[in-house]
Parts: C-alpha cells; structure tokens; sequence
C-alpha cells in the first residue's frame, strides 16, 4: 500500500515540476515584448556594429586619394600569420629617391582579426573596419590590394 | 571419410564484446572527438576516446611566433574562456619580463575573466539540456550570453576570440559604456538565474538522467587530475583563485563552491552556484575600478631572460597551465599548455563503466569538454 501511495506521489510530483517548466516558456509566449531576436538580413540598413568590432583591415584614404602608409613593413613583421606583404618600389620624388608602397597585398582568408598590425602601424595608415560580410564565391577574391590605384603618401607623413 | 569438422556448441546468443563509435561527427562531443564505446547489450564496459582531429599544433606554431603574437593562439585552443587564455599567458611572459603591471589591469582582467566564466557556464547550460533532449535551454542559455558578448564586442572588438591581453597590460582602455553595460548585465541576470532551476533543475526526466549518473569519487578525482567544477563537485577543493590566486582575485571575498556527490547532477549544480560566486565577483569589483594606466610600459620586442616559467590559472574548466622556457630569444623554446580538458577527459573511461549509451552523452555533457582545448 505504501508503494501505491509512493508511487502516485512521485507522478503528481513529476507532473509538477514539468508544469513549473513550461510556465517559464508559457511566460515568453504571452510576453513576445521580452523575446529579443534579431531579423538579421532584413535590418541591415539599421544594423551598427561597436567602434571597435574587428571586421577586416582597410588602409584609410582621403578624399584626394592620399593615404598615411610609409611601407615600413611594420605590420607585415607583427602579423603571426603571414597575411599581410607590402611590396615597395623606388620613386624618384624632388630628384632624390624615396621608397613607396607599390602594393599593400592583405589576405583576408589568412587574417585571424588580432589586431597586432593595427597597434605596430607608426602612422596609424589602417585601420579596421566594421564591415562583416566577407562570404565570397571565389578564394582569390580574398587577396586584396589595400592601396587604391594612383594613391599617393599623404603630405608630411614620415 | 575426411576430419571431423569443429564441433560448435549451439548457444543462442554468445557473450561477445560490441564496439561503436561515438564521433567523430556527433552533435554530443561538441566537437570532433572520437568515442570507441565497447558494449555489452547497451552497457557500456570501456570508452577509448582517440584524439587528434582537431590538432594544430598550437605549442610547436608559439616556439617560432613573438611573445606577443603567442597570445592570440591561446584564444584557439578553449575558445569558451579566450580570455583567461589569454590571462595565462600574459601572466607567465610578466613573469619573465619583471614589469609591475598596473592596479587597474588586474581588476579589468578580473571582471572580464568572470564575465568569460558567465559566458561559457551559461552556454554549457544551454548545451547540456540540448544533449539531454531538451532543446528549450539552449535558446535561455544564448539569450543571456548575447548580453555578454555585446560587452565583450564593445570592449575587446570581438566577441569569442578576444586577444584583449598583451603581456604587459590591455591591447585598450575599456570602452566608456563598459561599467553601464555589465552592471545591467548583472541586474538582468540575477532575474534571469532563477529561470534556470525553474525549466532545468527541477525537471523530473532531467534529475533521473543526472542523478547517480557517472560518479568520481574524491580519490579518483585526485588522481586522474580533475578540476575545475568537475572536480569541485566530487568534494576536490581545487579553485586555483582561492589556493593561487593572481590578477585581483586576492582582493575579493568568494566562496568556493564544493559539492559532496560526485555525480552529473553534482557538477550542474556546482556550476549554477559558480554563476552567483562569479556574480559576486564582478559586483565587488565594478564600482572601484583603479585610475591609471591600461598598459605597462613594454619594449616593442620582447624578450624573456633565460628560465623556466610557470603560471597556473582557473578557467571555466579547470587548471589551465602555462609553462614556457626561454633561451633569451624573442620567442620561446618550449611552450607547454597543461589544458584542463585533456585531464578530465581521463577521467571519462571510469565514470562511464557500467553505465548505458545515453549516459555517455551525460557525463560528456557535465565534464564540459571543448575539444579544441583537448588537441591543441
């Protein structure tokens, strides 16, 4: 007799804490005020990344084509990965030669998003940006050349 | 006529060993880890784990990397606690460097490294219902740590992978919102912790698949080299915050949480009560947060005097070790990683002896294994 009693106790038991459960989600469904999902690719235009949310590595341009980078290969050796190269060429500026960057080569499909090469630029030329969507139907697409063509070092950069 | 051919006696069913394997694509590892599971009927008698799908050789890539670059591996290896990785290191490169790192580093690098506790507990919370078949939590556990990883992205920029440590000091400042931010966090969750045992803690099915489910005793604990929560709540005091403390953990008042079982639903429970204690943390710390400097001042290439170096620290798993020895070049040679995770996968072949297949996926699930964190 003991065990009946005992084990019809142990079901109504049951039975409550399944309902305790269930008032949680019960709760959500009457108060869709609190449920805090995201529509992500419909709220694109609204969507604002923090200031410092490590999308890639872009190389600052003005708007007269003038960027900050003095191709001091400085990130290039802070990088664990490899994944920035700058490519110099001698220029011949006021008739003395002067070194310049040819190419900034950036693989993105390399970059781990430490932020290492950021924080060696002397000359604060790049920057990360807060762009996210990196999907690309090619991996060549990947390799970027940062500096914009015809840019030039800006003014009294060193 | 020809030799007799071997008699066979006819039995029915004849006692023989079963194997399956468990992974290395299975939703319940977490991860890649292969389980070789020998049977008997649906009990399990040996559980060989085989390692290595997931190898990248983190310490040989840190003897040709810069001190400074050796950090951010470290957020790939148990990326559920990137920051007290990355603690870790940092800790034991100042070892070598001898700077004097500032008040306000160790206090910010304390709040983080709780917030980094909250964050991987409540995602283990969420994934454990989810392996028991209660996929509900999952979304709970996820809401809760989005709020989370919104102050980790303000502040460190990103949101698992942080690298917010260099040796020395913080890659920045803490963002201004910070203190607002975590200070709402805390409010919100104390309301939201309660929730927890309401949908999971007490739910009949969930305490009659936890309970008496994969017991380590305090011995056995001891010697397979369990910590962490999975080793507190088999009775194994072994909060290496309490026992070693660093950063600003010797400025608190916490309690460590022990449980006396030693079962699944001990080590759920003592990483509940581990959320409060993290809580309690990070309230005592937030309002007095030193003025002064994010940074030590550091030379831009670092390089650690000839020695060994040791540096032990509590992650959300365990006793994560770091031990580097250095010639006195900018990169050392010999790191050693002693992961908390490959300890307490040790321990999983005992727990699981005579046990069912579903149990399996139980005692995993209480462990909190990252496999990454395993492999290295």
């Amino acid at each position: 007799m003991r065990a009946i009693i005992d084990y019809i106790k142990s079901i109504i038991e049951g039975i409550r804490t399944l309902l305790k459960g269930m008032s949680v989600t019960g709760y959500y469904i009457t108060h869709p005020r609190e449920i805090i999902t995201q529509q992500y690719p419909e709220n694109r235009e609204t969507l604002e990344m923090f200031d410092r949310f490590r999308g890639e590595v872009v190389l600052t341009h003005t708007e007269a084509n003038e960027h900050r980078c003095t191709g001091c290969s400085a990130c290039e050796l802070a990088c664990p990965n490899g994944t920035i190269e700058i490519i110099s060429k001698r220029e011949e500026v006021d008739g003395k030669k002067k070194k310049v960057i040819d190419k900034f080569m950036y693989n993105l499909s390399m970059c781990t998003f430490c932020n290492l090469c950021i924080l060696s630029c002397p000359t604060d030329a790049i920057v990360m940006s807060k762009d996210f969507e990196h999907a690309v139907f090619d991996r060549s697409l990947l390799t970027k050349v940062l500096n914009k063509p015809g840019s030039k070092l800006m003014e009294g950069v060193r | 006529m020809g030799e007799a051919v071997k008699t066979v006696t006819n039995t029915p069913f004849e006692e023989q060993e079963y194997f399956i394997n468990m992974g290395p694509q299975h939703p319940s590892t977490h991860g890649v880890l292969r389980l070789v599971l020998t049977l008997e009927g649906e009990t399990i008698r040996k559980v060989e784990p085989h390692l290595g799908y997931i190898h990248r050789s983190i310490e040989k890539m840190c003897e040709k990397d810069g001190y400074k670059q050796i950090v951010h591996l470290t957020d790939r290896m148990d990326y559920l606690s990137a920051h007290i990785n990355n603690e870790a290191v940092c800790l034991a490169v100042e070892q070598g460097m001898e700077v004097e790192i500032p008040e306000r580093v160790k206090v910010i690098r304390t709040i983080i490294a709780e917030l980094t506790r909250l964050a991987s507990h409540q995602l283990w919370w969420g994934v454990m219902g989810m392996d028991l078949g209660a996929i509900t939590t999952f979304l709970y556990g996820f809401r809760d740590r989005e709020m989370i990883n919104d102050i980790f992205e303000e502040t460190c920029g990103a949101r698992l992978t942080m690298n917010y440590n260099v040796p020395g000091g913080l890659m920045f400042d803490i963002h201004p919102n910070f203190v607002q931010r975590t200070k709402d966090f805390i409010a919100h969750f104390k309301k939201k912790l309660p929730e927890y045992d309401e949908l999971l803690s007490g739910n009949i099915i969930f305490r009659k698949r936890t309970e008496g489910v994969g017991v380590l005793s305090k011995e056995d604990a001891i010697s397979f080299g369990v910590t962490g929560p999975a080793g507190r709540a088999s009775g194994f005091s072994c909060d290496l915050r309490k026992h070693a403390p660093y950063s600003a953990y010797d400025k608190v008042q916490f309690k460590e949480v022990l449980g006396t079982e030693g079962d699944s639903y001990a080590r759920y429970k003592v990483r509940i009560q581990e959320m409060w204690e993290s809580m309690a943390v990070i309230e005592q710390l937030i309002d007095n947060i030193p003025e002064g400097d994010f940074q030590a001042k550091t030379k831009a290439v670092i390089k650690l005097p000839k020695g060994e170096f040791y540096q032990k620290v509590e992650t959300a798993r365990g006793e994560l070790g770091v031990y580097i020895i250095s010639e006195g070049d900018k990169s050392p040679y010999r790191m050693k990683f002693r992961s908390p995770g490959f300890s307490n996968l040790s321990a999983l072949d005992h727990m699981a002896r005579g046990a069912k297949i579903a149990d399996v996926v139980t005692i995993m699930s209480t462990l909190d294994l990252v496999i990454p964190d395993i492999d290295r």
